[in-house]
Parts: structure tokens; C-alpha cells; sequence
């Protein structure tokens, strides 16, 4: 059955690309015509050791896409494909991928694991491949290295590719004991080390047992702190990627170890080459992260029944640790900031030392602040830019009574240092040093301010002068700026000290907009985030000036529109700039349109802007598209009743948007668009029902739909129901089912994980926010009984909901509120069905008493309604 | 398995601007969303009781706004809302007069309603001024009854003071109707009128008084006085007025100094003037004003009554319509230079009040003066039949005990005569 494909995989990959084309065909063909044959055939080639080793990778992969695809609904096709294939040729073709890590050639070798590990991820779950493990581990002493190696690796794989639930502790045990031994110094052969090291960073999340139990834990710990030790790099780099991963797994049981790899971690920052000391680092910004998470959870305070308590291993270790992470302060590399995907010791050391500052606090500066003096002023620019970028690093975390002192002292050599210092590597720090001060101490809660009367103006000319500089210190200067001006987003509706500034700010920012070199460390694109944020935080006096961005902002715009005969390149920046434009205008009629007067005047140009915004759905971009769809959603909501003159022309595009599955963000946005324009237009927006209607159905239906859109789809049934009251009657018959058999599968989910819990609170939301559109609806209307035969099942939802116990509050919120909704809509014909369910009385009451307030309106608004419907 | 990417973002703000401009989006529409839910069942529980008969439904006086704009008649639309709304750009004497007409102003309670405990609260009255309180565009002002100002401030109460506030325009309005409290420099609201631009004239007291419950709070205006927030705010406990909610309200401990116990009827929407559908009653266990004291906080031996002098010499009280109480002769009114509209003093001679089938007969006036000139009205015919009634034969507490035990008698006698066929 298998066939001969070595030539077809080879021309696969000629450079000739008929032959190629031909090829590719030739294998679609085949697996279109006989699956089975060509799995197995691929199989074949796999293990086969005399084919070339060049085909027998090609296969490999080829078999694993048949397995897996990255998204979702594929994936489960292909899942159910194999499951449904013949037991026997499964065996044959899982024969094949065992077989061959035995082989010499380590590609090979390599690329059957990756497959076994796929073909484990699918069946071990159904208990499939109960053989698996234990024929792998049976005698993996006696294996030679290479084969030893691969088996190792393929464990590895495994253990990426399975949850932990679906492999038994006695199996959990062998594989640890196997990687163990590999890694251990009794083994002689570095690939075997390598594999087994490499294998247990992914069998981490299997060990909870074994960590929980001293000797097991301890040996674990031995072996991969003396694997940090090893000659050999690559297994000292991935022996300290597992302390990372053990750091924040197993976070509660590091104290004993803690000193060691305190030492450990010191030796490798400062003696061992980079990929090592990167990783030696990051352990101790993992830890900061653990902590500043445990401490935010409790707020420093810990009983006896904390899940975790905080051991403080970072706030121990400050005073050796500061001075090793500014130790690497000074190991910059020339022009990191111009390259976007640089990481290098001294960034990896500072964005460690700006944890640890968010972790300890105030007894961070007294250690950093020797440092900074020192280096500040020195001629050496790797000097200058490390003190700058310490003192950058420490502004989060400590009180700002520790630091005010300090900024202002710092302000204005900063000032002067962005103006004045001759490297650019230091004025981007001090930029983005600025922007720091501004982001976390300047603003209304503070009690001293840092930017005065006396100062602002010097520091708005430095900054606007500085977005003349070079694009990456410019594109810091904007940013410095924008958190400049969110500080004063408090300043009430009247005046801003930014007033007088305006007009010039946002000259300056369009003129960095506008720069050739704009398209360079995102020069334009911060630019108008923070033009965006000026916008956002201007007051009433400078309402006329944001008033006179509109025709600008329009012009732009239009210009992108009209721009012909690009190259892709030049069109995708086109679409990017079309979708900075739309959001700039969006965040200007949110603002504008806030206010009765300045409303009115902007609205006078809302037909030129509907019209440019239409021309962007001509462009392919998807991020575009969103772009447009919130503007416009933006627009409509400040329009209200007067955007119905623009639905004829803009509808096929809303339907565009419902029906793009394929960028579900766009689909997202348009359904929440679909809200505004409810609320908007109400009973005007009947004539467009059908056809937005249908469009959701489709999309509620879709297997290709991100799930992450049904939620809102739900609720936009309620947008729509509120709407047109009673004329939702005809689409009753198709919604109710489909909202009760998402309902039935959303009432119980037992042991899901997290995220799974937090997408199905989320459609238990969006489901009974369709409810009570709904419901308040038909409210009044002369045919509510049509909603009577749904009450029972929506009731005992209700009290599913209630009896499961995993509900979040803002499902408590909007479930005892459709309760009150069904009372107040049915009334005294619902009564009885009320007062026999669980919800009306337990869930009532509890949620009456809860500390939260938008639960405890919703159910004393419940309480009110079904008092009513059962007093009648 | 090659080795993880371990880049951490580098300079870079957390969150990109498209984000936050999506997630701003979001919560805009989500807000909306509420509002829009919350205004139906707001308007669907005033529906309920449109229909059913209300004796302020149907005698409910237009309100007299000194307005230029706005005479077209919208029968469906809410006037007061329209009115708030205009209000809201009057100025000085103006916005005075239009004040002192808006809050709903309880009658003394002169005899008990039937059905108190079933269509009644009742709660403790705090002793202090009767004002609205009223917060847009940043501010916070208090209005007397006599539409006069007595506080202005910054508070949090929706657009109450210039800090942001994400939901709602500024524009929007929020009315309470409060009693300031002197000694703890307390608000107590008593009732909701207004509350982020929706208007809660066309509500219940009952739809009210849960809007209140579930509102105030969340806007942190019941927090202590802060930078922002000059005042306190804090709720009344109301009670249903059965035994246990009257005695509550009567005999338990309270916040603040009592100053009587008001009675509001469950299914009444706040009407402006006097209404007999909301009631006050005092004893001296409950208040240490029962009865009217004198300028120097004295007990006058005789009471004291404020009428209108009418264009026909009449005198009134400030009911709708008025209660006649007497009469000057015209050569008096010209001798002492009084003219109609005036407010006058009189106190009530040893002849008292005379009665016929109910109906106020005669009255021994004797005239004393004109009013201060910060009353801004008479006084009402329940209020002087109140100070009447405390000086000779008061209701007390026992009173309005025995009337909730006998109704509830009442209501078990009809189920008798059934089970007995």
C-alpha cells in the first residue's frame, strides 16, 4: 500500500520551480486520492535509512501538518481524521516513527519525534497509546546514545504536547527518573545531557507530585544546579531555563535552594557568555514577577490560609543583587536602540532592575542612588546612559515621598542632558527616563506636583524641540509627552495648565508625523498616540483647536486615498497610516462629541468623514478595517438618530464585517458596532434587522468563527431586541433555541482550567444580556405571552447558574437582573414559575447582600419587579 | 526543542495606544449597553402605575417655570425634565424662585391614612435644612426651600466636581432632595429627583427610593469629605410602615438629631408643592420642635400663622387650592400699605378654630405683621391644623400604632366570612 515518494519530496524542494509546483501537486493528489497510503508512504520514508536524509525530513513534516494545524477548527478536523483512520495502519505508520529514532541521521531522528509527539497529543488523551511511555522507558538504559538522545527528546515533546491530567503519576514518575538519569554528571554523552535537560524543562509541569515530595525535589534540584555547571553551554543555558521555569512553578518551594542559586545565578551574570547570563538574569526577574503578583494579591497582608506566601527572596538578596544588575548597565552595545528585536545583558539587567524596584520599593533607591551620582556626569557615554537608565528603571515601585525629592533634583539635568548631551544612546534613556517621571509621578493624586508653573514651559520647548531629534530619541521625547499630558487628564472640564501650549504641541506632533524618517522606531505611530492622548485630555478652552484637527485630520486621510499605483510595501504603510488616521479621528468625535456645543460643529462634517471612511473598507488591510469600524461605531454613537441617513450606503460594509471570519477582531468590532448603531438609531434601524440578523445566526453557527465573538453576539441579540421592542418577535424562533442550547452548554463545566471558565462566564453574560434586551423589549407590548413558554428553561438557567457556583460577578449582576427583567415583563403570569425556582429566593438574597454594588441594584431591582408580578 | 524566547518588552509603554483606544471602545458600549438597559426598566416600572388612579395624577398642577422657551405641548414627555434641563441655564433670583417650586413639600399629618402598612414608609425625619441638592458640570450647589443658596462645592455625586468622570456628559444633571444636618456637616438624602440626566419625577417613591439605595453609594458620594468632596452624604433608613418599621422608625437609634417622622406613600411620584401624599408628624419623644417656636426659640402663648393676602382681602394659605382663613377689610389693607401677594403674620386668638361638617368655619386672627422676607410662602392648611391640633388634642404615637393593628383587623375579616361559607 505504501508507495515510492522519495522523488516527488525531493523535487518538492528544487529550486526550479515547475518542478517544484509540479511536485507539490503531485503529494496533493495523492493525499487527496488515498489518505492512508499516503500517510503510510510517508512513514516509510521516514524510517527508511537509505533514502536521503533531505525526503525523509520533508516527509516528517509533512505527516505531522496532517496532524496539527495552528488554528483551531482545522486542528480538530485533522484530530478526528486520524481518530477515525484504521487501527491497524495506525500502528504500521506509529511502527514506522518509533523505528526510526533509532537512526543515525539525527535530522531524522529529530523530526520523528516531533511527530510521535503529535500523534501522542492526539491519542493519549483517548487513551490510545496506553503503550507509549513504558516502551520507551522499558530500556532506555541499554540504548545506544544517539537513540537514547532521540527518546529523550521525544519525551520532551510529549510533555509540550499533553496536559499533565492525561498522563498517570506512575507514568509522571518514570519520565522524571528517566530524564533525571539523563541529565545527571554519570552521563558521559552531552547530546543525552542536552536532550534530558532540554526534557525536563517541558516536564516541569508534570512534577507537582514529586515537588511536593523533599528527597525527590531535592534531587531534582541537585541535578539541575549542577547541570548550570556543565561545560558545555548549551546545557548550562537550558539548565537555567529550567530554574526559570521552576521559579515560577514551584515558586512556594524555592527556600532551600535559594542561596545556592542565588551564587549560581551572581557566577553566570558575571563571568559566563551571554545566552547563559541572559537566562542567569532572568530567574530573577521571574521571581519579581512572582512576588509583585503574590503582593498585589494580598496586599502584604498574609493570613494562615494564603495560597502562597511572599518569602521575600528578592528583597534578601538587594543588597548583592543591585550591584550585579548595574554591573550589566554598563555592557550596552552600540545602536540597541535602533534595533527593534535587540536583548542584551545590559537591557536584560535594567528591565530586571525595574522589577525589583516594583517588587521592594523604597529600599531600592538607597542602593541605586550611589551609582547614579557616580556615573551621571562621567565622559564615558556607557556611563552617562547607565546611571540614566537606573535612575529610568527605579521610578515604579518606590513612594513617591522617597522619590520627588530625587526628580526634581533630576529634572533639569535631564532637560539639559536631552538638549545638550552628544550621544543618542543617552538621550534616548533621558527621554524615556522623562516619560517615566511623568508616567508615575505626575498626575492629580499626587500632593506635589513635579512640573510647575515655573518648569512646564522649559519642559514642553525641550521636549518639542527633542522630537526634532533623531526618530528613536524623538519617538521617546512623544511618548515623554504623552504621559505628560494623561497627568493632567483630571484637570477638569475648564482648564489645563497645558492650554497655553496646545496649538504648539500639536503642531509639533504633525510635524513629526509628517517627517521622511517618521516610518523608523515608530516615530509616527507614537506620534499620534500621543496627539490621541492630548486630545483626550484637552478641556473646553482648547475645544476650538481640537475642532480645527478635524478638516486636517480629514485632509490626510483623503490624501491616503487617493494615493495610486503603489507597491505593496508602500500600500501596507498606506493602510497603516489610514488606520492611525481613523483612530485619531475617533479619539477627536469621542471627545468633541461629548459636548453639546462642539458637537454640533463637528457634526457638520460628518458626511465628508462617513464618506472617507466608506473608501477604507476598499483597502485590504484588516487593522484598517477595525480602525474604521470603531470610528465609525464612535461616530454613530454621537450622531444618534441622525446616522440613519447613512446605513443604506454603509450596511454592506457592516455585513462585510460580520461575515470576516477570517480577522475575527474586525468581526468583533463590527458586532459591537452593531450596538452603537441600536442604541443610535432604535426602531430605525428595523428595515436593516433582517439582514444583520441573519448575518449573526451565521456567525453563531460558524465552526470557523474565533469563539471569542460569540459572547458579544449574544449580547448584541439584546442591543437589537431593546431596539425594536416587540418587532424582534419574528426572529424569536430562531434566536431562543440557539441562545438555550448555548445556555445548556454553558451552565456546567466541570473541571475546566481558568480560561475556559473565564470564555464561558463571559457567554453566560452574553447570553442573558440577550435576555434582558429581550425582555425589556416586549416590555408593554401586547405580546408578551409569546416569551412565556421560554420563562421555565431561562428560570432553571438561572438556577444552574446559581447552583454551580462559578459564576464571576458580572454574571451575578446581569443573571439576577434578567430575573428581575422576566418578573417585570410576564409579570403575574410568570409568579408561580418564579417563586418555585431557586433564584428568586437563595440567589436573590445572596445577592442582596453582596459587596458589590452594581450585584446588589440589579437585585434589588429583581426584588422589586417579582414583588410586583407576584402581588398581582 | 530549542531554547525559549525570553525578551521582555523594552521601553515600551505596556499597552499600545489601538488597545486602549479598542478596550475604551469596548467599555463605552458596555456602558451604554447598562444605561440603555438601566433607562427601560426605569420607564417600565413607571409604567405600571400610570394607569392606575392617583389622586395627584390627575389635580398634578402645571409647573410655572419663568422660561421663555419650550411651550409646545408634549403630553408624552416628562415637563419636568424639560424643565430641569432649562433650569439648569437660569441665574440668580431666577433660578431662586424656580428652586423653591420644585421640592415636594408634606403635608402635616392631621388624620392617619388607611392602608399605612400597606402603602406607606415611614422614616426619622434629620433635623436640619430641607434643600435640593443639585450636581452638574463640576459643581455641587445646595438650594434652600426658599430657592436661596446655601452651600456651593465640589462633590461625588455624578459631574459634581471638576475631576473626570467617565460615564455621562458633563451636562447631565443629578438632583436629591436633602436635609443638611448641622452637627455632623451631613447631607441626608431623602429623596432622588434626578439622576444622571433621567428624570425620577414620573417614578414611585418605592422605584425611587431602590434607585436611590443602589446609586448613591456607587459614586463614593456617602464617603467622608475629601479635596473633591467637601460633604457627606449619607441615606435614611426607610421603613414599610408596619408595626415594627414605625416603631423602628420612632424609637431607634439614628445618625442624626430626629426631627419628626415622615410618611411617604409607596406609589406616589414626586409632585412639587404640597401634597397630602407625603405626610410629617411630630411628638416631643421624636422632635424638639413640635411645637413652632418664635424668633428667640420661645414657645409664643398664642400660635402663630403665616397667610397670603388675596386681591379680594382674603386670607390664605399656600394649599392649592387655597383655604380661606379670613378676610381684611380694604381701608386696612391701604392704611398699612399691604397689597395682594403679601405674606402676613397673625396669631390665633383665645377663640381658636371653628369647625363645621369638617370644614374650617372661622378663625380669631390678629393681625401682627408682615412675614420675613425669606419666607417665600404661607403656610399650608395642614400646618396650621397641625400646631392647632399639638396645642389641644395631638395624634401620638399610640395613635398610628392603633391605626396599622386595626387595619390589619380589618383585613382578616373578610377572610373570616369566607371560611365561614
Amino acid at each position: 500500500m505504501a508507495m515510492e515518494v522519495t522523488q516527488i519530496l525531493l523535487n518538492a524542494q528544487a529550486v526550479d520551480s515547475t518542478l517544484r509546483n509540479q511536485a507539490e501537486e503531485n503529494l496533493k493528489q495523492f493525499q487527496e486520492q488515498n489518505l492512508p497510503s499516503f500517510l503510510l508512504s510517508l512513514a516509510g520514508e521516514l524510517s527508511n535509512d537509505d533514502k536521503p536524509v533531505e525526503s525523509r525530513k520533508l516527509a516528517g513534516l509533512i505527516l505531522k501538518n496532517a496532524l496539527d494545524a495552528k488554528e483551531q477548527h482545522r486542528k480538530h478536523e485533522l484530530v478526528q481524521r486520524w481518530l477515525s483512520l484504521d487501527t491497524s495502519l495506525k500502528s504500521q505508520i506509529k511502527a514506522c516513527l518509533l523505528k526510526t529514532l533509532s537512526s543515525p541521521a539525527l535530522d531524522a531522528r529529530s523530526t520523528a519525534s516531533q511527530v510521535i509527539a503529535k500523534v501522542a497529543g492526539i491519542e493519549l488523551p483517548h487513551k490510545q497509546w496506553p503503550e507509549l511511555i513504558g516502551t520507551f522507558l522499558s530500556n532506555i538504559h541499554q540504548l545506544p546514545a544517539h537513540t537514547k538522545q532521540a527518546t529523550l527528546e521525544t519525551l520532551g515533546y510529549i510533555c509540550e504536547e499533553v496536559s499533565p491530567d492525561v498522563v498517570e503519576q506512575d507514568e509522571v514518575n518514570k519520565i522524571l527518573t528517566a530524564v533525571v538519569q539523563g541529565m545527571n554528571s554519570s552521563e558521559s554523552n552531552n547530546d543525552v545531557r542536552l536532550a534530558a535537560t532540554r526534557a525536563l524543562f517541558n516536564a516541569l509541569g508534570f512534577a507537582r507530585a514529586n515537588f511536593s515530595n523533599d528527597m525527590e525535589r531535592d534531587y531534582i534540584m541537585r541535578v539541575v544546579c549542577e547541570s548550570t555547571l556543565s561545560p558545555e553551554l548549551k546545557i548550562r543555558q537550558s539548565a537555567f531555563e529550567c530554574l526559570v521555569a521552576i521559579s515560577s512553578t514551584y515558586y512556594e518551594k524555592l527556600a532551600p535552594y535559594i542561596q545556592d542559586i542565588f551564587n549560581i545565578t551572581a557566577k553566570a551574570v558575571k563571568e559566563d557568555e551571554e545566552p547563559v547570563a541572559l537566562q542567569a538574569i532572568e530567574f530573577w526577574s521571574s521571581v519579581c514577577d512572582e512576588e509583585i503578583d503574590i503582593l498585589e494579591e494580598y496586599g502584604g497582608e498574609f493570613s494562615a490560609d494564603s495560597d502562597v506566601p511572599c518569602f521575600y527572596f528578592v528583597k534578601q538578596a538587594l543588597p548583592v543583587l543591585i550591584p550585579l544588575l548595574l554591573e550589566t548597565l554598563l555592557k550596552q552595545e552600540e545602536d540597541q536602540d535602533q534595533d527593534e528585536g535587540a536583548w542584551n545583558i545590559a537591557m536584560a539587567g535594567g528591565t530586571c532592575l525595574g522589577l525589583v524596584a516594583r517588587t521592594v520599593g523604597d529600599d531600592v533607591v538607597p542602593l541605586v542612588m550611589p551609582f547614579i551620582e557616580e556615573n551621571i556626569t562621567k565622559p564615558d557615554w556607557r556611563q552617562r546612559e547607565a546611571a540614566t537608565y537606573a535612575f529610568g528603571s527605579i521610578l515604579e515601585g518606590p513612594s513617591p515621598d522617597k522619590l520627588i525629592p530625587l526628580v526634581n533634583i533630576a529634572l533639569n539635568f535631564m532637560l539639559t542632558a536631552l538638549m545638550k548631551d552628544p550621544n543618542n544612546h543617552v538621550k534616548d534613556t533621558t527621554a524615556w527616563t522623562l516619560g517615566r517621571m511623568f508616567e508615575f509621578l505626575h498626575g492629580s493624586a499626587l500632593e506635589t506636583p513635579i512640573i510647575t508653573q515655573t518648569n512646564i514651559q522649559q519642559i514642553i520647548t525641550v521636549l518639542l524641540q527633542s522630537m526634532k531629534d533623531v526618530p528613536n530619541v524623538a519617538e521617546k521625547a512623544c511618548g515623554a509627552l504623552y504621559f505628560l499630558a494623561q497627568g493632567y487628564e483630571d484637570a477638569g472640564s475648564s482648564s489645563s495648565p497645558l492650554t497655553p501650549f496646545f496649538q504648539e504641541i500639536v503642531q509639533a506632533l504633525l510635524t513629526a508625523t509628517h517627517r521622511e524618517d517618521a516610518g523608523e522606531s515608530r516615530l509616527r505611530t507614537a506620534a499620534y498616540e500621543t496627539l490621541n492622548e492630548v486630545v483626550r485630555c484637552s478641556t473646553d478652552e482648547t475645544a476650538p483647536m481640537v475642532l480645527q484637527l478635524v478638516p486636517l485630520i480629514m485632509m490626510e486621510l483623503h490624501q491616503t486615498l487617493e494615493a495610486q499605483k503603489l507597491s505593496s510595501d508602500e500600500r501596507e504603510k498606506q493602510n497603516e497610516l489610514q488606520g492611525l488616521l481613523c483612530g485619531c479621528l475617533q479619539v477627536i468625535i469621542q471627545k468633541l462629541g461629548s459636548a453639546e456645543p462642539t458637537k454640533y460643529v463637528f457634526m457638520q462634517y460628518a458626511d465628508q468623514m462617513m464618506a472617507l471612511f466608506l473608501r477604507v473598507f476598499a483597502s485590504r488591510s484588516a487593522t484598517a478595517h477595525e480602525e474604521a469600524m470603531l470610528v465609525i461605531g464612535a461616530l454613530a454613537y454621537a450622531a444618534g438618530a441622525d446616522f440613519a441617513k447613512y446605513m443604506p450606503e454603509f450596511y454592506r460594509y457592516l455585513e462585510m464585517g460580520l461575515q470576516n471570519f477570517e480577522d475575527y477582531q474586525v468581526c468583533a468590532i463590527t458586532v459591537g458596532v452593531v450596538g452603537d448603531i441600536c442604541r443610535a438609531l432604535e426602531d430605525k434601524i428595523l428595515p436593516y434587522c433582517d439582514g444583520i440578523m441573519t448575518q449573526l445566526l451565521k456567525d453563531l453557527s460558524s465552526n470557523q468563527l474565533h469563539r471569542s465573538v460569540k459572547p458579544p453576539i449574544f449580547s448584541c441579540f439584546g442591543d437589537i431586541a431593546l431596539a425594536i421592542g416587540e418587532n424582534f418577535e419574528k426572529y424569536l424562533m430562531y434566536a431562543m433555541p440557539m441562545l438555550q442550547s448555548a445556555a445548556e452548554l454553558s451552565a456546567h463545566i466541570s473541571g475546566a482550567d481558568d480560561d475556559m471558565l473565564e470564555y464561558t462566564n463571559s457567554l453566560r453574560n452574553g447570553i442573558l444580556e440577550a435576555y434582558s434586551g429581550i425582555f425589556q423589549g416586549f416590555k408593554g407590548s401586547s405580546n408578551t405571552q409569546l416569551l412565556m413558554p421560554y420563562a421555565p428553561h431561562i428560570l432553571q438557567f438561572l438556577d444552574s447558574l446559581y447552583m454551580e457556583k462559578d459564576m464571576d460577578d458580572a454574571v451575578s449582576k446581569t443573571a439576577i437582573g434578567v430575573l428581575g427583567d422576566l418578573a417585570d415583563t410576564l409579570g403575574g403570569n410568570a409568579g408561580p414559575l418564579i417563586q418555585q425556582s431557586v433564584s428568586s429566593r437563595d440567589f436573590l438574597s445572596e445577592c442582596l447582600s453582596s459587596d458589590d454594588h452594581l450585584i446588589r441594584e440589579s437585585a434589588e431591582w429583581a426584588k422589586l419587579a417579582i414583588s410586583r408580578a407576584i402581588s398581582i | 526543542m530549542a531554547p525559549h524566547d525570553l525578551r521582555r518588552p523594552f521601553k515600551r509603554p505596556a499597552i499600545s495606544d489601538q488597545q486602549r483606544r479598542r478596550e475604551l471602545s469596548l467599555q463605552r458600549q458596555a456602558q451604554n449597553r447598562r444605561d440603555a438597559q438601566q433607562h427601560a426598566r426605569c420607564l417600565a416600572s413607571t409604567l405600571i402605575y400610570l394607569h392606575s388612579p392617583h389622586p395627584e395624577s390627575t389635580s398634578e398642577p402645571q409647573v410655572e417655570v419663568e422660561v421663555e422657551v419650550e411651550t409646545e405641548p408634549e403630553p408624552e414627555a416628562s415637563a419636568s425634565e424639560i424643565d430641569i434641563r432649562q433650569a439648569s441655564k437660569l441665574k440668580g433670583s431666577q433660578a431662586r424662585k424656580w428652586f423653591a417650586r420644585q421640592l415636594m413639600l408634606p403635608e402635616w399629618m392631621i388624620d392617619v391614612p388607611d392602608q399605612l402598612a400597606q402603602d406607606w414608609y415611614v422614616f426619622a425625619r434629620p433635623a436640619g435644612k430641607r434643600c435640593f441638592v443639585v450636581s452638574t458640570n463640576g459643581t455641587t450647589v445646595s438650594r434652600l426651600r426658599n430657592g436661596s443658596r446655601l452651600h456651593h462645592f465640589p462633590s461625588a455625586l455624578p459631574n459634581g466636581a471638576r475631576n473626570r468622570d467617565a460615564s455621562g456628559s458633563a451636562q447631565s444633571y443629578s438632583i436629591l432632595d436633602c436635609i443638611f444636618h448641622e452637627s455632623d456637616q451631613t447631607y441626608y438624602v431623602v429623596d432622588m429627583v434626578c439622576w444622571r440626566g433621567y428624570s425620577l419625577y414620573e417614578c414611585t417613591a418605592e422605584f425611587r427610593f431602590f434607585w436611590l439605595n443602589s446609586k448613591l453609594s456607587e459614586t463614593g458620594a456617602c464617603d467622608p469629605p475629601s479635596q473633591y468632596h467637601r460633604y457627606r452624604f449619607s441615606l435614611v433608613p426607610v421603613y414599610s410602615c408596619d408595626q415594627p418599621g414605625l416603631s423602628a422608625a420612632y424609637t431607634g437609634e439614628a445618625p442624626y438629631v430626629k426631627d419628626g417622622l415622615l410618611f411617604y406613600n409607596k406609589h406616589a411620584h414626586y409632585q412639587t408643592g404640597n401634597t397630602p401624599l407625603a405626610l410629617v408628624w411630630k411628638d416631643e419623644n421624636c422632635s424638639q420642635y413640635v411645637i413652632d417656636t418664635d424668633s428667640k426659640g420661645q414657645i409664643p402663648s398664642q400660635q402663630l400663622v403665616v397667610l397670603e393676602l388675596q386681591d379680594n382681602g382674603s386670607l390664605t394659605t399656600s394649599d392649592d387650592p387655597p383655604v380661606v382663613f379670613g378676610c381684611l377689610d380694604g381701608g386696612f389693607m391701604q392704611k398699612s400699605g399691604l397689597c395682594s401677594g403679601n405674606l402676613l403674620r397673625f396669631a390665633i386668638g383665645n377663640g381658636g378654630l371653628s369647625f363645621a361638617d369638617g370644614k374650617l368655619e372661622k378663625a380669631d386672627l390678629h393681625y401682627l405683621g408682615k412675614s420675613n422676607r425669606a419666607r417665600a410662602f404661607a403656610d399650608s392648611y395642614s400646618k396650621v391644623m397641625f400646631q392647632y391640633m399639638a396645642r389641644h388634642s395631638p395624634i401620638r404615637y399610640d395613635d398610628l400604632i392603633g391605626s396599622i393593628s386595626s387595619s390589619i383587623d380589618q383585613e382578616n375579616k373578610p377572610s373570616n366570612v369566607q371560611m365561614d361559607g
